[in-house]
């Protein structure tokens, strides 16, 4: 993306190495230069199997303006060495005018880059933090990265020094030595990809990942208990959540288990606490039946599924969307619940406050399918506005004047919840289906009742227009010739196509869907009104996303379907191809 | 402990009466509650039986707090009045309950249980040099022998004689 | 003799309307009076006391008791109430189970719940089979046991629930018999004012499929040494007893888990600060 005068409004590099070389940490360090100096940007990362000494690839993009995405391809790739990077050399394609730098020491540049089409180029890396105390080669190509991306470099040694002001000061003059000589080196090379100057912004940035948005999120929603089991990708969200909970007067407790975890949540929540607790596909599964205690016993819980490769083991590391379909009919029986899903880094704040919200107000289970892609990636984005989106729970407040029904019929389906503490509101949650009172019946119209109450309290919630992210790229009003049809984090690479469409002239309607279920038939038909061609996109092998709409609804008009498993995220170039091709058929 | 080392260690005919009150307070309570459970299991006849017996037991037991007006009888917390065994030696041993037991069977237990009854005064009596408590003692050890021989003249209803063993044919019903 | 005070509440104060749907004889019924006895005892209102369970005929006992309950999903009674107490340290938790609940699919909470010692009491009615599904072997069950699923009997070493519990950290065991209410009744009191996580196992005859269990009533007696605070000589001793000692058998010493919620809230804003650029 260039602009007139010949800088980039978005460049992407990557940085590789492995034994402990430091890819990922000179990848975090050139990120918040990025950030310090004014810019936008997102880092994602790709990592060997092993939890030490692996290969490592820190793959950033920088930006003018906010991205929610990595672009496909790469402007310059540095590779402290080579090792191992063909098992991932195919996830960083390199533009043709790109650059490929590797250090002559580091062993055989892999075929997928040789035959790109971009320079290699080579840099003693090693040699250049040898001659340096201390010296360390990350530095080197951290320092290189930055003169070629037009980092100012003074910010990039304030970052290091605040980074490393734990290692002492000679680990510091080590480092701002090896920063100096790899910017050195940039000077050998005939491309530079000087970024534009960035976009003047008021708004305080913030540069934070996905996990932790979530868990940030989580806790301004209101959520005071949390329940955890570690699992990549997710544990990052509990392990944020930990001191934070803490710090606001609540409390964290590490379980055995899933099992453990989802009941303990549950319990506490019986208690008058909003609760949550974090997984991933796996964990999701063991947690199923408890979700549906959860929704027959109508106590609010928040569960977040950071999707990954599955099914079963799956690829732990890598991003998929699809646990839609455990996510939305995982719990035996008829058992309605929430699921959303952010649409970007900075949504998972504002999604996860949300599924607070709307746990607590419908008293029921809220899933929130964020992914890898999302909750592990770190992006400059700009501070999130307060929202006014606050646990509000309707529950009992005093005695009650008459027997008090825990489960009585009302016009919302949604009933007063006695919190123990108050007397005179005892009841016994209960997974067995039940009467008004809460007591265990197998009648007829018992359980007919329960079963409409807690559907209706589902679907007549007013979910305002939070439920999708609805844009198009032209302004009349008109109708549009695409509409590109997706959900969650896929929000952004379908955004960034819209806008490379319009720019050829192609109007594209972008509607992306945070409110999974329940299901907005009506606001979903309004929403894809003047447009005859829907292309679904969706990360996922067996098309769940797709097949999830064709039951909730008749498609109109023209669909095409643009589905993919993980690990390689579809990127807006992809969707691109797709509508463009589409166009001329 | 023995039957007549606790009683030993009533000390007044106030506490005495504290006893007394309590015991047909709890196999009212108890015989109630037995005859709940009957009727949640639909043993319609033994629901009827241990309904009367309540009745009666409380009958004595608003005699018994007609007794105690004007005296001084003190509060006994519940974990501390002194039975002989874990409870109240006049309530029906809910561990000897069965849903297909007949009356009779019922009967020989609570007859069981009036006996025991008439035992804890019984001792009381002869363990205590106080006249008062003597007095006391006598008066319901003698009470409960007139029950004893009510439960008798019940049990006539119920000849053995007439007695068949009740059968479930039915196999048992899961629940969850 | 002194006037002493009347406590506040009656045993019937713990008693909801509903009459349970067990079986006539079954020790569940003890167990419910001695725990709405001890309950008034301890004088806390039914509105503080929260009555955990899983599923199983003894886990239908919160509805029976006038206090809060939760009838929850099978074998994960302990998570519910370690939740609930961490988030609520006020109230009384009681999680009650059985021997298969308890035991078998919740073997694994057990463990962890000894471990992390929160301040709750867990009571097991043990009767020694899986009632509620119609007379299968339970993780205590003899292993000669003859039963339709394991025909002449699992054959399988039965589990020790005390001394894994002594092994695993709990800070109060004993061992009761529901049919001697007063003893039982003096334990939960106790079990419940001791801190940490105490561990109470009701031996609870099933009428229905142990009838044999009836010879508990004369098998049972009471321990002939005072509890210990040593877990390695309790350990010894069960391990070594009859299998019918009752009472409290060891009081321990550990911290209770440290719960550190807080009424008064921090301002959610100061966790945005590490985030800013």
């Amino acid at each position: 993306m260039k602009a007139p005068n010949g800088l980039n409004r978005s460049i992407s590099f990557a940085i590789v190495g492995s034994g402990g070389a430091g890819a990922l940490t000179a990848g975090a360090i050139l990120l918040e230069t990025a950030g310090k100096a004014g810019w936008y940007g997102i880092m994602n990362r790709s990592v060997g199997p092993q939890i030490r000494g692996g290969e490592a690839a820190a793959l950033v993009r920088l930006s003018t303006h906010p991205v929610d995405c990595m672009a496909e391809c790469f402007d310059f790739l540095i590779a402290i060495d080579w090792r191992n990077a063909d098992r991932f050399a195919a996830e960083m394609p390199l533009v043709a005018n790109g650059l490929a730098i590797g250090d002559p020491a580091g062993g055989d540049v892999p075929s997928a880059i040789a035959d790109s089409g971009a320079t290699v180029a080579q840099t003693a890396m090693k040699e250049l933090a040898g001659s340096v105390p201390g010296g360390r080669e990350n530095m080197i190509a951290a320092g290189l990265a930055a003169a070629l991306a037009g980092l100012p470099i003074d910010a990039l040694m304030s970052v290091v020094a605040s980074k490393l002001a734990s290692k002492g000061d000679e680990a510091i003059e080590a480092s701002r030595a090896c920063i100096s000589l790899g910017s050195q080196q940039a000077e050998s090379f005939e491309q530079s990809f000087h970024l534009e100057r960035p976009a003047a912004s008021s708004a305080g940035r913030w540069l934070i990942t996905g996990n932790e948005a979530v868990g940030l999120g989580a806790v301004r929603g209101g959520i005071r208990f949390a329940a955890a089991y570690p699992i990549t990708p997710a544990t990052e969200v509990l392990e944020w959540l930990a001191p934070a909970l803490t710090k606001v007067g609540g409390a964290l407790v590490q379980a055995e288990d899933e099992l453990a975890s989802i009941n303990m949540a549950i319990g506490a929540s019986f208690g008058g606490r909003a609760s949550i607790t974090a997984t991933s596909g796996p964990g999701l599964a063991l947690m199923v039946e408890a979700l549906g205690l959860a929704t027959a016993s109508e106590i609010p819980i928040v569960v977040v599924d950071v999707m990954r490769g599955g099914p079963s083991t799956g690829i732990p590391t890598k991003s998929e969307q699809s646990d839609l379909n455990i996510a939305v009919y995982g719990c035996h029986g008829d058992a309605p619940h929430i699921v959303v899903a952010p649409l970007s880094v900075a949504d998972c704040l504002f999604t996860a406050q949300w599924a607070v919200h709307l746990a607590e107000a419908m008293q029921a289970p809220a899933i929130v399918l964020s992914d890898q892609s999302l909750g592990q990636a770190r992006a400059l984005i700009d501070r999130p506005a307060d929202i006014a989106f606050i646990a509000r729970r309707n529950v009992l407040e005093a005695e009650p004047e008459q027997t008090y029904d825990r489960y009585a019929l009302t016009g919302s389906g949604v009933s007063p919840m006695a919190i123990p503490g108050i007397a005179g509101g005892q009841y016994t949650a209960d997974g067995l289906t039940h009467t008004t009172k809460g007591i265990p019946s197998s009648k007829e119209s018992d359980h007919q009742n329960q079963l409409d109450k807690r559907r209706n309290k589902i679907d007549d919630f007013d979910y305002g227009n939070h439920w999708a992210d609805i844009e198009t790229s032209n302004d009349t009003g008109a109708g549009t010739q695409f509409t590109i049809l997706t959900w969650g984090s896929l929000a952004g690479p379908a955004r960034e196509a819209m806008r490379i469409l319009a720019d050829e002239g192609i109007t594209v309607k972008l509607l992306a869907m945070r409110l999974i279920s329940p299901f907005l038939k009506q606001e979903f038909l309004a929403a894809l009104e003047g447009t005859q061609r829907i292309l679904i996109v969706e990360q996922t092998h067996s098309g769940q996303f797709h097949e999830y709409l064709r039951a909730k609804c008749d498609l109109l008009g023209q669909v095409r379907h643009f589905h993919r498993p993980g690990p390689k995220l579809i990127g807006p170039a992809e969707i691109c191809a797709q509508i463009r091709d589409w166009k001329t058929a | 402990m023995t039957g007549a080392e606790t009683t030993m260690v009533i000390a007044t005919a106030g506490e005495l009466l504290a006893h007394a009150y309590q015991m047909e307070l709890d196999a009212q309570e108890r015989y109630s509650y037995l005859a709940e459970q009957m009727e949640v299991h639909n043993n319609i006849d033994l629901a009827k039986l241990f309904r009367e017996l309540a009745r009666v037991e409380g009958l004595h037991a608003s005699d018994i707090l007609q007794q105690m007006k004007g005296m001084d009888v003190p509060q006994i917390r519940p974990l501390d009045y002194k039975w002989p065994g874990s409870e109240s030696p006049e309530a029906l041993d809910m561990g000897d309950m069965h849903y297909m037991m007949t009356p009779r069977q019922a009967l020989l237990l609570a007859l069981k249980a009036e006996q025991n009854a008439f035992d804890f005064f019984d001792h009381l009596l002869k363990a205590t040099d106080d006249p008062e408590i003597k007095r006391f003692a006598a008066e319901f050890a003698e009470e409960e022998q007139e029950h004893v021989e009510l439960v008798h003249k019940e049990l006539k209803r119920y000849p053995e004689a007439d007695e068949r063993p009740r059968e479930d044919m039915d196999p048992p019903a899961s629940q969850e | 003799m002194n006037i002493q005070q009347r406590p506040p509440f009656k045993a019937g104060d713990y008693k909801s309307d509903l009459t349970p749907v067990w079986c006539p004889g079954c020790g569940d019924f003890h167990v419910l009076l001695s725990v709405t006895k001890a309950l008034a005892e301890l004088g806390t209102p039914p509105e503080n006391v929260a009555v955990i369970s899983g599923i199983g005929c003894s886990s239908r006992i919160p509805a029976y008791t006038n206090c809060y309950g939760f009838h929850g999903v099978h074998g994960r009674s302990l998570a519910l109430g370690a939740g609930l107490k961490v988030a609520r340290p006020d109230l009384t938790v009681m999680v009650m189970s059985g021997d298969g609940d308890g035991f078998s699919i919740g073997g694994n909470h057990f463990l962890h719940a000894c471990r992390r010692n929160v301040d709750m009491t867990y009571i097991v009615m043990d009767n020694r089979v899986y009632g509620m599904t119609k007379g299968q072997p339970s993780p205590t069950t003899e292993p000669d046991w003859d039963s339709a699923l394991s025909p002449g009997g699992t054959g399988l070493s039965p589990f020790h629930p005390l001394v894994i519990a002594l092994a695993s950290g709990a800070n109060f065991v004993a061992r009761e018999f529901s049919g001697d209410i007063k003893g039982t009744t003096r334990t939960i009191v106790e079990a419940v004012r001791h801190p940490g996580f105490s561990f109470v196992e009701i031996l609870s005859p099933c009428v229905t499929f142990r009838p044999d269990e009836r010879a508990w009533k004369t098998q049972t007696h009471p321990a002939a040494v005072e509890a210990t605070d040593d877990p390695s000589r309790a350990a010894r001793r069960i391990m070594t007893d009859d299998g019918f000692n009752v009472g409290i058998l060891y009081r321990g010493r550990r911290k209770p888990h440290d719960t550190h919620v807080k009424d008064s809230a921090g301002d959610p804003a100061i966790l945005e600060e590490e985030f800013a650029i």
